[in-house]
């Protein structure tokens, strides 16, 4: 950026008021002792002068606002997208996922053998788990199973929200 | 352009169920709206059609205006994606679009120098005809910051950039409109100082 157009820079912040205080008074101080930036300051408030009072705007035919009218009148405002979800619902599934997993975690510790041999700093081995065995429990079929139908409850929630949405 | 009652109470209205009200915000903001899809189309029943359908956008939209703006901004980023998305669809090439219309403008101009018009012209239509000499971005960040009475940051959120960019294309928008009114309207500008 050159001189000419650093100081254009400066003076149309000065005019368009978008300038702190001690720049202001810089700028002004400049505008009282300064041929060059007096001529320059007068250039562009002509301009904008120019813009305020004499830029002009496009009319549309004489029809467009009975046309919009027509066209609204045929459709609904759609509801705001926050309404289709109720919030207490959300936060009432995210902590019972949260638990779930804070319970899963603590069960999966609790299950842990934690003796440690010095051959190895695992708590257990991964390759003698029992996988059928952990999921075998009762309990863990129940948790597993009320998961499943609080996840097909979320989505038939979101799938009817869309189909609303689109009505 | 806020004369009667204002866009907020015009809105509760229309969510309350007096639809006809929403036509006050249609006459407010129609010249606005049709000024800018007319940047992006030459063609006026286009610009019209593309301005029809920010207003019903806007309309079908407004449970979800928050409020956390002003509406002419949120309209003019409705209109600004409204113009974007008909020029994707009609495939128009905006550029060879933009030096088209500036090319006719130019024309306009010479043939009014050649068939010896030499009147002054009223400082409107040479301002006008200076700010179509220039490219859209440039003519439509001159316009919403003039006549839509936007801020630089309610310019940033309808144009989709930056509000620091948004100043320098300011800056830059005015300088080009001040070279093309010296350039093109040299004798205008000559009458007006006199």
């Amino acid at each position: 950026m050159n001189t000419e157009q650093q100081m254009e820079a400066r003076l149309w912040d000065f005019i368009d008021g978008n300038i702190q205080p001690e720049e202001r008074s810089f700028v002004e101080d400049l505008l009282n002792t300064n041929q060059q930036w007096r001529e320059k300051y007068a250039e562009l408030l002509q301009v904008h002068t120019l813009m305020q009072e004499s830029l002009d705007l496009h009319e549309p035919s004489m029809s467009f606002t009975r046309n919009v009218m027509e066209e609204i009148s045929r459709l609904q405002i759609t509801p705001a997208s926050k309404k289709y979800l109720n919030e207490k619902i959300i936060w009432a599934l995210g902590g019972f996922f949260l638990i779930s997993v804070v319970a899963f975690i603590v069960y999966a510790f609790r299950q842990a053998n934690w003796s440690t041999t010095s051959e190895s700093f695992m708590p257990f081995k991964l390759e003698s788990m029992n996988y059928s065995k952990l999921f075998n429990s009762a309990y863990t079929n129940i948790f597993l199973m009320v998961n499943t139908v609080l996840g097909l409850m979320l989505l038939d929630m979101y799938l009817g929200a869309r189909k609303r949405r689109f009505r | 352009m806020t004369s009667g009652p204002t866009d907020t109470e015009i809105i509760e209205k229309t969510l309350a169920g007096d639809t006809r009200i929403f036509s006050e915000l249609v006459k407010r903001y129609q010249n606005f709206v049709f000024t800018i899809t007319l940047r992006y189309t030459p063609n006026r029943e286009d610009a019209e059609e593309i301005a029809q359908d920010a207003f019903v956008k806007a309309y079908k939209s407004l449970a979800s205006f928050r409020g956390e703006s002003k509406f002419s901004t949120w309209l003019f980023t409705i209109t600004t994606t409204s113009c974007l998305s008909f020029l994707r669809k009609k495939k128009l090439d905006i550029h060879s679009l933009d030096n088209e219309k500036v090319m006719a403008v130019v024309e306009n101009k010479d043939s009014d120098f050649n068939a010896n018009q030499m009147e002054a012209k009223s400082r409107l239509s040479m301002v006008n005809e200076a700010i179509q000499l220039l490219s859209r971005d440039d003519a439509n960040i001159l316009t919403l910051f003039y006549k839509g009475e936007q801020s630089l940051e309610e310019i940033s959120v309808v144009m989709g950039i930056e509000a620091n960019a948004v100043k320098v294309r300011l800056h830059r928008a005015r300088a080009r409109l001040k070279e093309k009114m010296q350039t093109h309207f040299k004798q205008e500008l000559k009458d007006m100082l006199n």
